[in-house]
């Protein structure tokens, strides 16, 4: 079977997305309490290196177990308010969103992913800003296992200034540091599924 | 020195035509926007300059990017579809309905997924803190919405049409009326962020946003078109407009592209 049905074009996010798409929590994806909680964060900068404060970043990643959450409630409303009531703190969906602050800085709090097949372990990460015409997908590698690093298909496939523009930085306490570069000498490896 | 919209019009004008010229010497067909886009300005320093890297799926099916969030009857309320009725008071404009259905690209619906809107109030003004445009902000509007699609991937929002307005991409810039859709598929490959326009809007043709698709054809499927059926007595004028979401998904049985 060949698709036959033409895809709908992509736009831009727009500067006046700030009011809509962040909801309270989106960058809490782990549960309250959770041993397995890491938090990444970093900034996004532009070609001038200048932040880029209307970015909005999406984070997709699997739990401990490698396993892909099925779980709902990242962004649970409030029927009788119209507003928020914010996740249970107990079910993983493994869906965080997290608006850019007005210094590009952001960060979210998830579970460690596992590694899934031969790869080593990631989050899936979609960046979205004014500006950016289309979407940009990347990962979030962690530093380690060493040895999955070195076997993951991807990461084996980039020149070694290339790959290391997508692992993480560790830090203490679990926190890990992911700059995005959307252009220029430290430009982030974007990704294109096919 | 600054562009005048001339300017930006033969800017955009000489990309189509490069664009025609391409495709009439054997292009494959490009549906969606370049990243670098000089007649929208801020594409300058925000497009990455290397091509993405490709991830074959077929040969990396266990990249988590091929399964998607999941969202339920909590992550919506009942009113949520519905723009006009966030506030005690009916907010001014024209009302609309605005209904079709998710697709992917082999035409099979995508179903319980979340879709999300936002938009401009008939004066043309966003409930942001950030937009100076001076038209009037509307107590009773939000310009925020949100529904799961169906089982047959329809959705249904009801709103008021947004305004045209201004903004500073080169002098005397219009934005057409536009509603902002957020949009998840079966898989986070098929993510997608994109804008509905209405049919006739005299700024499509000057509008830098939209020209950014090279493709006419690919324009036109961002226009909704007028759909009597849809439109209800006494209520709101109807609006159909089919998403279709790009990118490969777990189930994927597509083209090689
Ligand atoms: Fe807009």
């Amino acid at each position: 079977m060949t698709s036959s049905v033409l895809p709908t074009p992509a736009h831009t996010i727009g500067p006046f997305h700030g009011h809509a798409l962040p909801f309270p929590g989106g960058g809490d994806v782990a549960p309250e309490g959770h041993p397995d909680a890491i938090t990444v964060h970093g900034q996004v900068l532009d070609g001038a290196g200048a932040p880029v404060p209307d970015a909005l970043l999406e984070f997709w990643g699997p739990g401990p177990d490698g396993e892909p959450p099925r779980a709902t409630g990242a962004l649970r409303r409030d029927p009788a308010t119209g507003g928020f009531l914010g996740r249970d703190g107990i079910r993983f969906t493994g869906f965080g969103r997290v608006p850019a602050d007005a210094d590009g800085r952001w960060a979210v709090r998830t579970l460690r992913p596992g590694a899934r097949g031969r790869g080593a372990p990631y989050l899936g990460v979609c960046v979205f800003a004014r500006g950016l015409t289309h979407h940009l997908f990347t990962r979030v590698y962690l530093p380690e296992p060493t040895a999955r690093l070195a076997a993951d298909p991807l990461l084996t496939s980039l020149a070694p200034e290339r790959r290391a523009t997508l692992v993480a930085d560790a830090e203490p306490r679990g926190t890990y540091r992911f700059d995005i570069h959307l252009q220029g000498a430290a430009e982030t490896t974007f990704l294109e599924f096919t | 020195m600054t562009l005048t919209q001339t300017d930006v019009d033969r800017e955009m004008a000489l990309r189509r035509a490069a664009y025609e010229k391409a495709l009439a010497a054997g292009a494959a067909p490009v549906h969606h926007p370049a990243r670098d886009y000089p007649p929208y300005r801020s594409s300058a320093l925000r497009h990455p300059k290397r091509p993405p890297v490709s991830v074959a799926v077929r040969y990396d099916p266990e990249a988590v990017e091929l399964t998607s969030p999941a969202f339920g009857a909590t992550d919506v309320t009942e009113l949520d579809n519905d723009l006009t009725r966030q506030h005690p008071g009916e907010p001014l404009g024209e009302r609309i309905t605005v209904s079709g259905r998710l697709l992917d690209r082999a035409g099979r619906p995508v179903r319980g997924q979340l879709i999300e809107i936002w938009q401009a109030n008939a004066s043309g003004r966003y409930a942001h803190r950030h937009d100076r445009h001076p038209a009037p902000l509307d107590p009773h509007f939000t310009g925020v919405g949100r529904t799961l699609t169906g089982d047959d991937g329809g959705y249904t929002f009801t709103t008021v049409k947004p305004g045209p307005y201004p903004w500073r991409n080169h002098t005397n810039a219009w934005r057409p009326a536009h509603i902002h859709f957020s949009l998840f598929g079966t898989a986070f490959t098929q993510r997608l962020v994109t804008q509905m326009y209405f049919p006739g809007d005299p700024l499509l043709a000057h509008d830098p946003v939209l020209q950014s698709v090279t493709d006419a054809a690919a324009r036109r499927r961002l226009v909704a078109a007028y759909d009597h059926a849809l439109s209800r007595p006494e209520q709101s004028l109807g609006h159909r407009w089919d998403i279709v979401l790009d990118g490969p998904a777990a189930t994927w049985t597509g083209e090689t592209r």
